[in-house]
């Protein structure tokens, strides 16, 4: 175990080293990318954008640039060229509102991606089964701000059912917070939840197709443990694998899912800095995002070997 | 027939819808099974021989598959009883162990687990730690070494042979009467081979286990069985004891499994007799004998279905399917010598 954290480890470094030089280079070759000129103004003068140069290091050699700039993302020092505020801090106060969102919106996706997709292999070939992939299809073909906007239109402005979107602290009001969250979290989920029961319900039928399934059914089983004991855990591998591959990714911010509900989260943070051309914030939120995505790659490898037992952490080819 | 059966087919017909149309993959098959007894049954793929061993503990059952006749387990009727009904019986009065051990254990759990959950599941009353001690003592008793421990491993750490054992161990662990193998040495090595059925003759021998041993292997056979069953295209077409099956075999199919066995003790043939052609298609059975357009020696009446009858006065429990007469068989059956099917004329 100690050797795969430290394995994992050193594979979050390069990773995250890999993904700040490109953010960094691809910043750097963009046209109208000077950031000197554009903290300037619309009418500077040459004096005016060359002090600027001079004062935020602009004509240091790209290197030094990149290095200086790693270092203020990690020890919280960096500011955005936009704004002028500290980055670090603001994608801190981004965090609960992205955190409450994905997660609120992963437990809904779960619940309901493995319910379907279990109703669904069970009961395969049925009306239930076929329900339910109308259902799943449906969820997964509707645009999210499509479907956003459906909600929005008929559940808050016609009806006033639940609020529009914003954020009430949890610690503050929970009820409300969780009902400024649903909407998004129903949206955000819909897509996702259909995904996975269409996963989960091939991966099923797969599973129910092995010998061992039947050997269970030969020692008298009953068909509900046959299901849960031994189809289902050979049938989450891929739910795993997804889930560590899409969970990771959202926690980098949900960009469209919290514009539309205005939820002030790193995903809307993001947007901003991307329509500013403003790499610190690009940059840390990168970063921020990438770290997530490897983080939870191996929270699914460890999954992967709780799940079966052949899979040995830290037994790889080369180690 | 002595005492009463322990099992009783009678007339099972078992038929699947597919995408290509209806297939009857049994086409009434009745045997019965006394206690104690090694029945095998034997054919090729497709013959129908698997499909019987799992309808017999309903595990055909489906909307796609159509079950008729009767399967009665001392007297109880298994063919319409309800799922509860069935599930006693599978484990408790019939284990069955199947052809590949290697897929045949689920790979995430435990042997010993594996084993103690068929306990559990029919015997509430046992507890935990005593049903891991069954499993111990069961692995024990199929002769894998150290099984206190080898209870704690998973299916990956066994190999093919000792995840064999522990099957047959699983099977009975719940002391049936009957064990229905399915190819149980069919994935194996030859020498693993032998010393699994070395230990199904001795748990027969010993326990007093009635087998039906699913095989295409007559040199399988050959070791253990008591009666034989000679299955093609989802019909019985010879039904007798071993030695009327090996020394007088009636129906030419027989005769071409016979002179297809390699055998240690003749010399070495340049190739290996076979059957010529392949199995019908089930979805277009020939009209008549299943056999006719593979067998040299078909004739006018072969396009009528011959019953399952005994034809020889003095065996009148040596069962065939084939119109030729005792004494044409006598003399058409021998091959260089031996029985053997020879080669078509054409």
């Amino acid at each position: 175990m100690a050797r795969f954290i430290l394995r994992r480890l050193v594979g979050m470094v390069a990773v995250l080293f890999a993904v700040s030089v490109l953010t960094f280079l691809i910043f750097n070759v963009i046209p109208n990318s000077d950031p000197a000129q554009r903290m300037a103004g619309k009418q500077a003068t040459p004096e005016l954008v060359a002090s600027i140069t001079k004062e935020w290091g602009f004509d240091d050699s790209l290197p030094q640039q990149y290095v200086t700039m790693m270092r203020k993302v990690f020890s919280g020092d960096l500011i955005s060229y936009e704004g002028r505020e500290n980055v670090d801090e603001k994608i801190v106060e981004g965090i609960p509102e992205t955190f409450s969102l994905c997660i609120g919106a992963a437990v809904i996706w779960l619940f309901f991606g493995i319910l379907f997709g279990y109703l669904s292999a069970v009961r395969a070939g049925g009306w239930l089964d076929k329900t339910l992939t109308v259902i799943a299809v449906t969820g997964i073909s509707m645009p999210v701000f499509w479907l956003a906007a459906i909600f929005l239109n008929y559940l808050t402005y016609k009806t006033e059912i639940f609020p529009s979107g914003g954020y009430v602290e949890f610690t503050t009001e929970p009820i409300e917070w969780a009902n400024h969250l649903i909407l998004p979290w129903i949206t955000l989920a819909i897509l996702y939840a259909g995904f996975y029961s269409r996963v989960l319900r091939s991966s099923m039928l797969d599973v129910m197709g092995e010998d061992y399934v039947r050997t269970a059914r030969a020692k008298g089983l009953s068909e509900q443990r046959v299901m849960s004991r031994h189809v289902m855990r050979n049938s989450l591998i891929p739910i795993v694998t997804l889930f560590g591959l899409d969970f990771g990714a959202l926690l980098g911010g949900a960009i469209l899912i919290e514009g539309i509900f205005s939820l002030e989260g790193i995903g809307q943070y993001a947007y901003e800095a991307l329509k500013n051309t403003d790499l610190p914030p690009i940059m840390a939120i990168v970063l921020f995002g990438a770290f997530f995505v490897v983080l939870f790659n191996a929270l699914v490898d460890i999954a992967y070997a709780y799940l079966d037992p052949r899979i040995r952490l830290g037994a790889s080819a080369n180690g | 027939m002595a005492s009463a059966p322990l099992l009783s087919v009678r007339d099972l017909r078992v038929g699947f819808v597919t995408e290509g149309g209806r297939l009857q993959a049994v086409d009434g098959v009745s045997f019965d099974l006394a206690p104690g007894e090694v029945l095998a049954i034997v054919g090729e793929s497709g013959s129908g021989k698997s499909v019987i061993a799992q309808t017999i503990i309903g595990l055909t059952r489906s909307p796609n598959s159509r079950i008729d006749g009767s399967v009665q387990l001392r007297g109880a009727e298994l063919i319409d009883a309800d799922d509860a009904e069935l599930r006693k019986v599978r484990g408790e009065q019939i284990g069955m162990v199947f052809q590949d051990p290697m897929t045949s254990f689920n790979p995430v759990y435990k042997i010993g687990w594996q084993i103690v959950e068929a306990i559990r599941a029919h015997r509430r009353d046992i507890g935990d730690k005593e049903a891991g001690e069954i499993a111990v003592e069961m692995l024990d008793s199929v002769g894998i070494p150290n099984p206190a421990r080898r209870v704690d491993d998973y299916p990956h750490e066994f190999s093919g042979g000792m995840r064999q054992r522990a099957m047959i161990a699983m099977a009975l662990a719940l002391e049936p009467d009957l064990l229905i193998a399915d190819e149980p040495t069919t994935a194996l090595d030859v020498t693993v081979q032998a010393q699994i059925l070395a230990l199904l003759e001795r748990l027969n021998r010993d326990r007093g286990l009635a087998t039906i041993l699913i095989t295409h292997d007559l040199g399988v056979v050959a070791e253990v069985a008591d009666r034989v069953l000679v299955m093609y295209a989802g019909r019985v077409v010879e039904q007798g004891t071993l030695d009327e099956i090996f020394y007088d075999p009636q129906h030419p199919y027989t005769w071409g499994l016979l002179g297809s066995l390699t055998r240690m003790d003749r010399e070495r043939p340049k190739r290996l007799p076979q059957i010529s052609g392949a199995p019908p298609s089930l979805q277009s059975l020939p009209q008549g004998c299943s056999f006719r357009p593979r067998c040299p020696h078909e004739f006018g009446r072969c396009s009528e279905l011959p019953a399952l009858d005994a034809r020889l006065s003095e065996t009148p429990a040596h069962l065939d399917r084939c119109w030729l007469s005792p004494e044409q068989k006598c003399e058409l059956r021998q091959v260089e010598g031996e029985i053997g099917l020879e080669a078509p004329a054409r």
